[in-house]
Parts: structure tokens; C-alpha cells; sequence
């Protein structure tokens, strides 16, 4: 009997071992951990229970039958991050260089189905050189199969990606479906044809750095999410992102203990906008500032920063933040930051995450190079996104909201639940020298009559009250209270219940 | 005694005298520019008049204006404050032609003073000690000798045109006098094409050491001690404190009566200093007299309990003075750091911009401590590049020099700024020195001491032991609330463990930790333990602790994985890890620094406003490089790292593309 018991034993340790201490050592070498070692930096301490650790590949071909290790080069599993529960899979590089086989395959969509029957997080751990070349078309089936899955979880329960080594070719879908993105810098790449094909067919060179690195992903191609410096950074930054997610389309975002007060008062916002309408600031200090603890997990920092997104906490539960940053390209809406805010709005909306917008938008950037790349169909994805969105919707508009821009921005037409706005918002068609040019266009000779409009015009429309009086905004609130009355009017749509016209689904203009 | 008093002035100095004011019932009254609308100085005065644009040229030192700011308002007097028109003889005449009060000395002393030369020779009919010299032209090296042996070795033999170290000897014996009187002449006649020499004393280990005087009109005149400046920058005062740890009672007797001797001289008025040079033998000497109330002034207020503003506003009313020169007694120790927006780790540029957090440390006054700030700026405030980078004077008091400097270390690392550059980590440094500690300093202690200049300082080994109790503490406090989420699988709750290895700056600690309910134990591994209370929470940026037998006070940031600490002038990034992932996290590759392009390339298209730099000027991380204006707004583009630009393909009017080179770095 203890034979037996020892045998199992034997066995577990035989799987643990992966590709065994010469490939682990290598995969060391290259500051990278081995896939057991990352799933315990992502999971509470002994919280993880092993799926499917004895299956083997079943190919045999190419000699392939004499060499089948145990676990197929994926370890999959469930745990918990401070106690709730997540799925996970890790990729080991270390056995057949994490490639995917039927069998690989198969133990990822078993742990996908279990999430998705049970509403818990998907966390994938990519480190894979892609398809099990020996299986040929069984491999490709099973990323199909992979990618089928990811499609049904998307919206249901939350999906995260990290690279944390190559993933190439046909392997990048699955992540690319997901809802975020993350790599691990200057051990990670993601392509669907590498600098070697890209040669043959291009003449490009290009290293896989440059083609697919964490600083491409995270800065020209939008692919990714975030990126860290090491694994042991990305797998604790994860972790902190799961405290802010919902377990599933059904649950409410998690509420933990807060120290903060949601009274306090922010004085230094009332000088936050400058004196010069065409000064810049920085939105990140009214968005710490209105969160609890200043804590804000920033979606997409690198990219297109002329929109923030992210999260927040108000009152210890979860809220998006989408703001226009006038750092940046003075905050307007271009191509880019409309894609980046959507996509961020959709995945608040599929996942009961209130959303806060903070609008300091002077309107879309022009240009041939903006119409030619279709600003029409990527602004309108924005406006799409907000309009459909049925979550708690605040808005808060600091300065600008001019022209389209202001419409688009969760404006009160688009059903917004609380629409404030500051003493020093300017809500207009336009700003006040442009108007004045179109509307006393006859007067243009002469610039003291020119002077004399802009001003009328300014004193008419460079306020809130004039949108106030038609109800468009619910309330001028003082930039010192605004925590408190962003917190109160959130706690007020708690049970808020508005959902939308049955359809099949929506035709956004993708 | 006046109803209304004007303060020709701005920022921390005019709301320090506007306390006093109101104090004694004095309605006050404000000028501000441009930039300081919305300044503090503003809100605290009773009235306010605007004159003028922001920079001080035209308005704070434009005599008509202020004048006309007084008919307006119908103030009787005026402080000045210091710097702008404090000196200003014109101005002290401009009033006395309406008959309004100045309160600060009379105009004739004030240009008395103000010559240096004129200063000088005043101070030496007096009686006051004077740097000895030959003012005289010298004939020969012989005549030299003579010379240079009757002021005393050493002496500095200097060219009279001279400048920047040219034609300038230190001589500390005849042989030397001769040779250095030979070189310098000859160096002289090369570098100025004037080859005329004087000697004068060279003053050793020099210590800057100014007396306090305060007299009235009725001829009455005291000195209330000294004030010991000698921590300076570039001739700027860093740290001054009363009294001076050099001075023996004698000595401090003689300068202030000398003190006393040259304001009645002049017939001063008011409050008033005198400037000595200190050397190594306690000699003294005359540097010059400030006609006006010092930056510095609160450390003499904090160890004689009187209020000088006070005095100067009683003593322009015509009051005499109820104190007698028997009366003040120097009670304690108090220290002054200035808080100045300079960044001292980018070679103290002066940083300007929104100070996005600004809470200063609790002011107290208690037997055995006092903790005061004088301040004009406030959170959410601006420091504007048109004045004085000064954010604030935080003063400390207590029973002795050792006491008032632990004080100052537990207020600097209590005061947080944030938004701008600021000096506090230097002055955290300096006041953990032990060569500042000891009082042996000189006017070039900055200048010894951190040749390099300054990159944080480096804590010792116990410290950092502490700072690693507080932080593994502080840590199990935010690991449980993680833990307290919504949403847990029943019975399945995480539970935080008691080993843990704090990480900083490159070094090890694991620890245990035994938590109860007032705090923790830290048990290192070997064997030493540490008691850790505090009621700090996560997310607060300010952390209170008590770890063994003292406090720590720590300034706590989030960063990945841990916390951003900073105290004591260090600034540290410290790791909170199971023993497990701090043995995986040892796996990590150490990275270099990204190699930043040694390009500045427009980061959207827009229009060159300003470029800011000259080709082949060095430039400093976060120095303005230029000014971009895109969608009408302007963008500043700041210095990624320090370096010289070699070559600037844009001007001013130009319009750029993005990615287009706008210059390029050696």
C-alpha cells in the first residue's frame, strides 16, 4: 500500500520538474521564472489546486511517442488572490519550449469551461515558442478551440493576459481576445510573423524587440495593457489589478476596507485649473486626489495619453475612470484615445464597473491624418461605447467640453446619471475666438469689433450655467467638494437598473 | 499707535507681519501682483491693492505704485518686509514726503550702510573691528613683508583690479609674502593690464556670525545675541541658528557692543544687523550692516521671546524701547532650515510650478519645544520663476543645540511638498551631519562636505534596520486589508504569514513578526527585535511610528511589490516579500538604465513658442528645453537627462512635425 502511495508521490515530483534542472536553469538564465514559480507569486500562498497533471501528448510522429512528459508543458489549475478565486494557466517554456498540443489545448479549455460554469477570472501565463509543430493540424485545432472559448468567456468573466516570453503566430489571438494584455520588458515578445519572415517578404529588418516588445506593444500598437520590469513585478501588479475585478458579469466589483475619509475636502482643486485657459495640468492629480488613497491602476499609460484610464476606488469599490488629459495634446480626442477610452468603457459596462469621466476636451484633432485614418468611425466608437454603456455613469466636467467632443464625452444625452460640472467649465460649440470668427465673419477687418464679440461671447457660453439651465448639467459643484459629491452620487446609483433593447448584439463601428 | 499699516511686500515675510499686526490690532494691508492674486499674503491682509504686473520691476520696487497704494488705502506706515524696497533710501524719503511712517531705520542710515566702502570706514571710526589691510598701493615686495607682518600672518595679497582667483595669494610668512607679492603683481599686470597690489588679512576657517540690534529714537540701543549663518550655498543662507556654537560669552559681549557702538553711530533706528566674519581664533570682524529685518530674524525671536516686528512697528511710532540691554537673556537653542524650491538632486536647479501637496509640520509651542513655520505659499499654490524660490522658514526651539536639531530632523521628515523640487532632503542631510552636528562648521561646510553635490543621503546601518521594522509592519497592516476583500471563497481566506524579508537598498532582512493588538514585535534573524507601534493605514503618505525606543517618521509611496520611503534625506525603495518570493525575486536580472536617445524629438506637431538653451550649454535633468504649442496649448520639454546640446535644428516660429529633431545632445 505505501508503495503505491509512494508511487503517486514519485510521479508528482517527476511533473513538477517540467523539462527537468538543465532547461530550468536556462530559463533562469534568461531572468525568467519557471511556470510553477510564476503561479505561485500570482496565487495566496498554497492556495493552488492542480488540474490535469499527469496528461501526456498523444502524437507519434516524428519519434515524438518516446518522449511524453507529464503536465504537456502547461500547468493549469485554480487558487485564490486574497481569497477569491481565479483559474490559471501557466505555459512551460521548459518542456518542448511551452509549445501547444491537442492535449496542451485541451487543459486550457478545461479550466476556461470550469471558470466560465463557475464566474471566476481566467489569468493566462504566456510563455510558448507556438503550435506543437510535430502535431501539424491537431495543434491548430486546438488554438481554435482555445480562441472559441475565449470569444464565449469575453464578457462573462474576466480574461487577463501575460506574456512573459515569446508568443508568435497564431498564439496571439487567444491573448488579443482577452480583456487586458501585460508583458514582462526585455523578455517577452508578441508577432504574427517574426523578424525572419518579415525579411523574406518585407526586406525589413527588425529585431523581435522592435517587431513585438513590451515597449511596441505598450506604446505604438496598443496590443498591451501595461508592462513590467520583471516577472516577479507583473505577476504582483496582476494581482493588484484582480482586487480591483469583478469575479463575473453577475457580482458587483469587490468592496474592500478603506482608509480614507469620503468627506475630505481638496482645497488645492480649486486652483487646479490655471489662471490661462490655455495652460496645461495634470488630470492624474484630480484623479488621486478624488480617489480613496490616492491609488489609481492605470490602463494603457503608454499610449495615446492624451485620454486616461483606469481604476479607482471610491468608497472602497471599484469605479473606471476615463479622463482627458491636457497635458497631452491639450486632451483632445483623436483616433488613438478614442479606441483606448471604448475599449476601456465596454469592459467597465460588461462588467458592472461604475464609470467616472473627468472632460477637459477642447474637440477632435484635425487633419488629413485623422480623416484619412478614419476618425470618423474610431470617435464614433467612443460615443457608442458610452451611449450603450447601462452601468452608473458620473461625468464631471472640469474646463473645455466643446463642440462633438462634448456630446461624446458621457454627456447627459447619452444617459448619463450624474452630469457636474466646475465653476470653470466652458461648455460650448466651440471655443470663443472661433465662433466669433464664423458668426461675424463680415466684421473680420476689423479687430476691435472682432474683440468686442469674443468677449460677449466668452461672457455668454465660457461658463456652465448656460448648459446648467437647460438641465444638461445637474449641479456646479465646487473642484474642493468634489470627492465627496462624486461619492454620494455613486452610492445613490447603487441599485441603478436600466438595460437595453433586446438585440442579437450591437453593430459597433469596429 | 497706528490703525493701518501697508506691507510693501509679498510672500512668507508679509504674512509674518501681518500675524504680528493683527496681533496688536493693526488693520493691514496687502499689494500684490499679477502672480500673486490668489497668494496668501492677499487672503491674510485686511485689504489688498493690486499694482502691477508680475515682475518686481514693474510693481513690488515701483515706488509710485506703492505709493499710490497707500493714499488709497490710507495706511500710516510701512514695513517693508526685506529685499525689494526694504533698503531703499528713496523710498524711506519718498514716504517721509507724505508723512507716512517707515517702519525701519532712518534714510540716513540706511545709505550710511548701504556703501560698503563708506560702511566701512564708519564702522572702523566706531570702533568696530575691521578686517585689517593696507588699503594703500604697495611699492615693493619688501614694503609687502613690512606690511603683511604688521596685520598678522596669514594674509591674502590680492590684485586690485583682480577677479576670479586671479592675482591672488595666500601668504603665511615672509618668504611667502615676498614671492606671492612678486607672482601676484606679475599675474595682475598679464590678466588686467593693472599691476596694483593690497594685503589685507586672510580670515581662517571663516564663520559668518551676525549680532541682532534694535534700537529707537530716543537713543536707546541693544543687541539681543547672535545668529550663526555660516551653511550657505553660493553665498545664499541654507541653515542659521542662535546662538552660535562658536561663540564664547566675551566674545559675544565685545561684537555686540561693537554692534551697538556703529548703529549709534549712524543713528539707526529700528531693527537692524550687523554682519561679522568669525575666524578659527575667534577674531572678529566687520563685514557690513542690513538695514532691515533678516530672513533670519525668527531664531533671535525663538531665544530671546521677543517679537521684532513688534519692536520695529512701536519704535516707528516714536515709542522708546521698554527693554534694557540687561534684560535679554538667550533662553535655549533654535534652529532655521530654509525650504527652498531647488532640486538637490539635479544640482539645486530652482524648480517652479504647482505644489500639488504642500502640509507643513504641526507648529507647536510647548516648554520644552517650540516648532514654528513661516510660510506665504499654500497646497494647490504656484511658485512662480518672478520671485525668491523660498517655500518656507521652519524653525525649531528647544532647551539645547542637540535637542533643537533632533527637532528640526522629526519636522523636516514630517513636511511634505510635493509637485516641485524642493531642498528638504538636503536639509535633512546637513542636520544629520556630524561635522554640522558638532558645530565645527565654516562658510565653506557645503562646499567641504559635498563637493559632488548631493544624491541623497546614506543612512546608517541601524537606521535602515529600523526602517525595515517599520516598513515589514506597515506592510502587515496592508497585506490584511487585501485579504478583507468582498467576493472570498468561504473558508478559504488568505492568511498573512509571519516571516517576511524586507528588502532596501540591496540588503537583506528577514524578520518575524508577532503582531497584538497596540502593534508588533520584528524579530530579525539574528536575534535582535525591534517594537513597531504606529496608527498608520495604508495609503496614508505620512507614517508616525515608534520603533524601539524613538519615533520615525517616514514619507510612504507606493511602488510596486513595497513602499517609496523617505526620511532623513534618503529616499528609499524598499521590498516587503514572503521568503519565497524574495528567493524568486533574487532570480530577477539586475537592469541597466535605458539608454536614452541623445535626440530631443518633437513629441506632436505644433509650433516652436521658445527654445530655452544656447547651443553648447550643459543642461541639468528637468531643465526647460522648449516650448511647444499644440491644439493652443503650450507644452514644455524638459531634459530627460543632464547633458551639453551640441546642435538646435529649430527656432523659435517654426513648425514641426512629430518626431522632427529639435536638438541634439553630446
Amino acid at each position: 500500500m505505501k508503495d503505491i502511495l509512494q508511487e503517486l508521490e514519485n510521479r508528482r515530483e517527476t511533473a513538477r520538474m517540467g523539462g527537468g534542472e538543465r532547461r530550468i536553469a536556462a530559463q533562469h538564465a534568461k531572468g525568467k521564472l519557471t511556470a510553477r514559480e510564476r503561479i505561485e507569486l500570482l496565487l495566496d500562498e498554497g492556495s493552488f489546486e492542480e488540474f490535469d497533471m499527469f496528461v501526456a501528448h498523444r502524437c507519434t510522429d516524428f519519434g515524438m511517442e518516446q518522449d511524453r512528459p507529464a503536465g504537456d508543458g502547461v500547468v493549469t489549475g485554480w487558487g485564490t488572490i486574497n481569497g477569491r478565486q481565479v483559474y490559471v494557466f501557466s505555459q512551460d517554456f521548459t518542456v518542448f519550449g511551452g509549445s501547444l498540443s491537442e492535449t496542451h489545448a485541451q487543459k486550457l479549455c478545461k479550466i476556461m469551461d470550469m471558470a466560465m460554469q463557475n464566474g471566476a477570472p481566467v489569468i493566462g501565463l504566456n510563455d510558448s515558442g507556438g503550435a506543437r509543430i510535430q502535431e501539424g493540424v491537431a495543434s491548430l485545432a486546438g488554438y481554435a478551440d482555445v480562441f472559441q472559448r475565449n470569444i464565449m468567456a469575453s464578457g462573462v468573466v474576466p480574461q487577463i493576459s501575460v506574456i512573459m516570453g515569446p508568443c508568435a503566430g497564431g498564439a496571439v489571438y487567444s491573448p488579443a481576445m482577452t480583456d487586458f494584455i501585460f508583458m514582462v520588458k526585455d523578455s517577452s515578445y508578441m508577432f504574427v510573423t517574426g523578424p525572419d519572415v518579415v525579411k523574406t517578404v518585407t526586406n525589413e529588418v527588425v529585431t523581435a524587440e522592435e517587431l513585438g516588445g513590451a515597449s511596441t506593444h505598450t506604446r505604438k500598437s496598443s496590443v498591451a495593457d501595461g508592462a513590467f520590469e520583471n516577472d516577479v513585478e507583473a505577476l504582483a501588479e496582476v494581482r493588484r489589478l484582480v482586487d480591483f475585478l469583478p469575479q463575473n458579469n453577475r457580482s458587483k466589483p469587490p468592496v474592500r476596507p478603506f482608509f480614507d475619509d469620503v468627506n475630505r475636502i481638496e482645497d488645492s482643486l480649486d486652483t487646479l485649473i490655471p489662471d490661462n485657459p490655455n495652460a496645461p495640468y495634470d488630470m492624474k492629480e484630480l484623479i488621486t486626489k478624488l480617489g480613496d488613497e490616492g491609488d489609481f491602476y492605470e490602463i494603457q499609460e503608454e499610449f495615446a495619453k492624451n485620454i486616461l484610464t483606469g481604476f479607482i476606488r471610491l468608497e472602497g469599490s471599484t469605479v473606471g475612470v476615463v479622463a482627458n488629459q491636457p497635458m497631452v495634446l491639450a486632451g483632445c480626442l483623436d483616433i488613438d484615445s478614442s479606441r483606448k477610452a471604448a475599449r476601456f468603457v465596454r469592459f467597465c459596462d460588461a462588467f458592472e464597473i461604475p464609470i467616472l469621466t473627468l472632460v477637459d476636451v477642447p474637440g477632435f484633432l484635425p487633419g488629413t491624418g485623422q480623416e484619412y485614418g478614419g476618425v470618423i468611425k474610431h470617435g464614433a466608437k467612443l460615443l457608442f461605447a458610452y451611449g450603450e454603456a447601462t452601468v452608473p455613469k458620473v461625468t464631471v466636467i472640469t474646463r473645455k467640453a466643446y463642440g462633438g467632443a462634448y456630446d461624446v464625452m458621457a454627456s447627459k444625452h447619452l444617459r448619463g446619471d450624474f452630469n457636474y460640472a466646475w465653476p470653470t467649465a466652458e461648455i460650448a460649440v466651440m471655443g470663443a475666438k472661433g465662433a466669433t470668427e464664423i458668426l461675424y465673419r463680415s466684421e473680420l477687418g476689423d479687430a476691435e469689433k472682432i474683440a468686442a464679440r469674443t468677449k460677449d461671447y466668452e461672457d455668454r457660453f465660457a461658463n456652465p450655467f448656460v448648459a446648467a439651465e437647460k438641465g444638461f448639467i445637474d449641479e456646479v459643484i465646487m473642484p474642493h467638494s468634489t470627492r465627496r459629491r462624486v461619492c454620494r452620487a455613486f452610492a445613490s446609483l447603487r441599485n441603478k437598473s436600466l438595460a437595453n433593447p433586446w438585440k442579437k448584439h450591437d453593430n459597433i463601428p469596429l | 499707535m497706528f490703525d493701518k499699516i501697508l506691507i510693501a511686500n509679498r510672500g512668507e515675510i508679509a504674512c509674518r507681519v501681518i500675524k504680528t499686526a493683527r496681533r496688536m490690532g493693526i488693520k493691514t494691508v496687502a499689494i500684490y501682483s499679477d502672480a500673486d492674486r490668489n497668494a496668501l499674503h492677499v487672503r491674510m491682509a485686511d485689504e489688498a491693492v493690486h499694482i502691477g504686473p508680475a515682475p518686481a520691476n514693474q510693481s513690488y520696487i515701483v515706488i509710485d505704485k506703492v505709493m499710490d497704494a497707500i493714499r488709497q488705502t490710507g495706511a500710516q506706515a510701512v514695513h517693508p518686509g526685506y529685499g525689494f524696497l526694504s533698503e531703499n533710501a528713496r523710498f524711506a524719503e519718498a514716504l517721509e514726503a507724505e508723512g507716512v511712517a517707515f517702519i525701519g531705520p532712518p534714510k540716513g542710515a540706511i545709505e550710511a550702510m548701504g556703501d560698503k566702502i563708506t560702511s566701512k570706514k564708519i564702522a572702523q571710526e566706531a570702533g568696530v573691528s575691521t578686517v585689517p589691510g593696507h588699503m594703500g598701493l604697495i611699492a615693493d615686495a619688501e614694503e609687502a613683508v613690512r606690511i603683511a607682518s604688521q596685520i598678522g600672518y596669514p594674509v591674502m595679497i590680492k590684485a586690485s583690479a583682480g577677479g576670479g582667483g586671479k592675482g591672488m595669494r595666500i601668504a603665511w610668512n615672509d618668504d611667502e609674502a615676498r614671492e606671492g607679492f612678486q607672482s601676484s603683481k606679475n599675474e595682475a599686470a598679464n590678466s588686467f593690464g593693472d599691476d596694483r597690489i593690497f594685503i589685507e588679512k586672510f580670515v581662517t576657517q571663516p564663520r559668518h556670525i551676525e549680532i541682532q540690534v534694535l534700537s529707537d529714537a530716543h537713543g536707546n540701543a541693544l543687541y539681543l545675541g547672535e545668529r550663526e549663518c555660516s551653511i550657505q550655498r553660493r553665498n545664499q543662507k541654507v541653515i542659521e541658528e542662535a546662538p552660535s556654537p562658536f561663540l564664547d560669552e566675551e566674545t559675544r559681549r565685545a561684537m555686540g557692543e561693537q554692534a551697538v557702538a556703529l548703529a549709534q553711530a549712524v543713528g539707526y533706528t529700528s531693527a537692524g544687523t550687523v554682519e561679522f566674519i568669525v575666524d578659527g581664533d575667534r577674531n572678529f570682524y566687520f563685514l557690513e550692516m542690513n538695514t532691515r529685518l533678516q530672513v533670519e530674524h525668527p531664531v533671535t525671536e525663538l531665544i530671546t521671546g521677543i517679537d521684532l516686528v513688534e519692536q520695529m512697528i512701536r519704535v516707528a511710532d516714536g515709542q522708546a524701547l521698554t527693554l534694557k540691554q540687561s534684560d535679554i537673556k538667550l533662553n535655549g537653542w533654535a534652529m532655521e532650515s530654509r525650504l527652498y524650491a531647488e532640486d538637490p538632486y539635479r544640482n539645486f536647479l530652482p524648480s517652479i510650478g504647482r505644489m500639488t501637496r504642500y502640509r507643513p509640520p504641526e507648529e507647536v509651542v510647548r516648554d520644552t519645544l517650540v516648532v514654528r513655520n513661516d510660510t506665504g505659499v499654500f497646497e494647490g499654490g504656484e511658485i512662480s520663476m518672478y520671485y525668491d524660490p523660498m517655500i518656507a522658514k521652519l524653525c525649531t526651539w528647544a532647551p539645547s543645540r542637540l535637542e533643537a536639531i533632533e527637532a528640526m530632523r522629526v519636522a523636516l521628515d514630517s513636511f511634505e511638498v510635493e509637485g516641485i523640487g524642493n531642498n528638504l532632503p538636503f536639509l535633512s542631510a546637513v542636520m544629520d551631519h556630524p561635522r554640522f552636528v558638532s558645530g565645527n562648521i565654516t562658510t565653506a561646510f557645503i562646499e567641504e562636505e559635498y563637493p559632488e553635490g548631493f544624491e541623497g543621503a546614506t543612512l546608517p546601518e541601524d537606521e535602515l534596520r529600523r526602517i525595515a521594522a517599520a516598513t515589514a509592519a506597515m506592510n502587515r497592516v496592508a497585506e490584511i486589508r487585501r485579504t478583507r476583500v468582498s467576493g472570498r471563497m468561504d473558508n478559504h481566506e488568505r492568511h498573512v504569514g509571519r516571516d517576511w524579508v524586507v528588502t532596501l537598498q540591496g540588503q537583506e532582512y528577514a524578520v518575524e513578526i508577532e503582531a497584538d493588538r497596540e502593534g508588533a514585535t520584528i524579530r530579525f534573524d539574528d536575534g535582535e527585535s525591534l517594537r513597531v507601534t504606529s496608527d498608520w493605514q495604508p495609503g496614508q503618505p505620512l507614517a508616525m511610528l515608534q520603533v524601539g525606543e524613538a519615533p520615525l517618521v517616514l514619507k510612504v509611496g507606493k511602488i510596486s511589490g513595497g513602499f517609496r520611503v523617505r526620511s532623513r534625506g534618503a529616499d528609499l525603495k524598499v521590498h516587503v516579500r514572503t521568503p519565497r518570493q524574495a528567493e524568486l525575486a533574487r532570480l530577477m536580472p539586475e537592469k541597466q538604465a535605458p539608454d536614452t536617445s541623445k535626440l530631443l524629438l518633437c513629441p506632436m506637431p505644433g509650433l516652436v513658442v521658445k527654445i530655452d538653451v544656447e547651443e553648447g550649454q550643459e543642461v541639468q535633468e528637468g531643465q526647460a528645453l522648449c516650448t511647444i504649442e499644440a491644439m493652443k496649448m503650450e507644452n514644455i520639454l524638459r531634459a530627460e537627462r543632464k547633458g551639453t546640446v551640441s546642435k538646435i535644428n529649430a527656432e523659435a516660429g517654426d513648425s514641426l512635425a512629430v518626431d522632427e529633431i529639435i536638438m541634439e545632445f553630446d
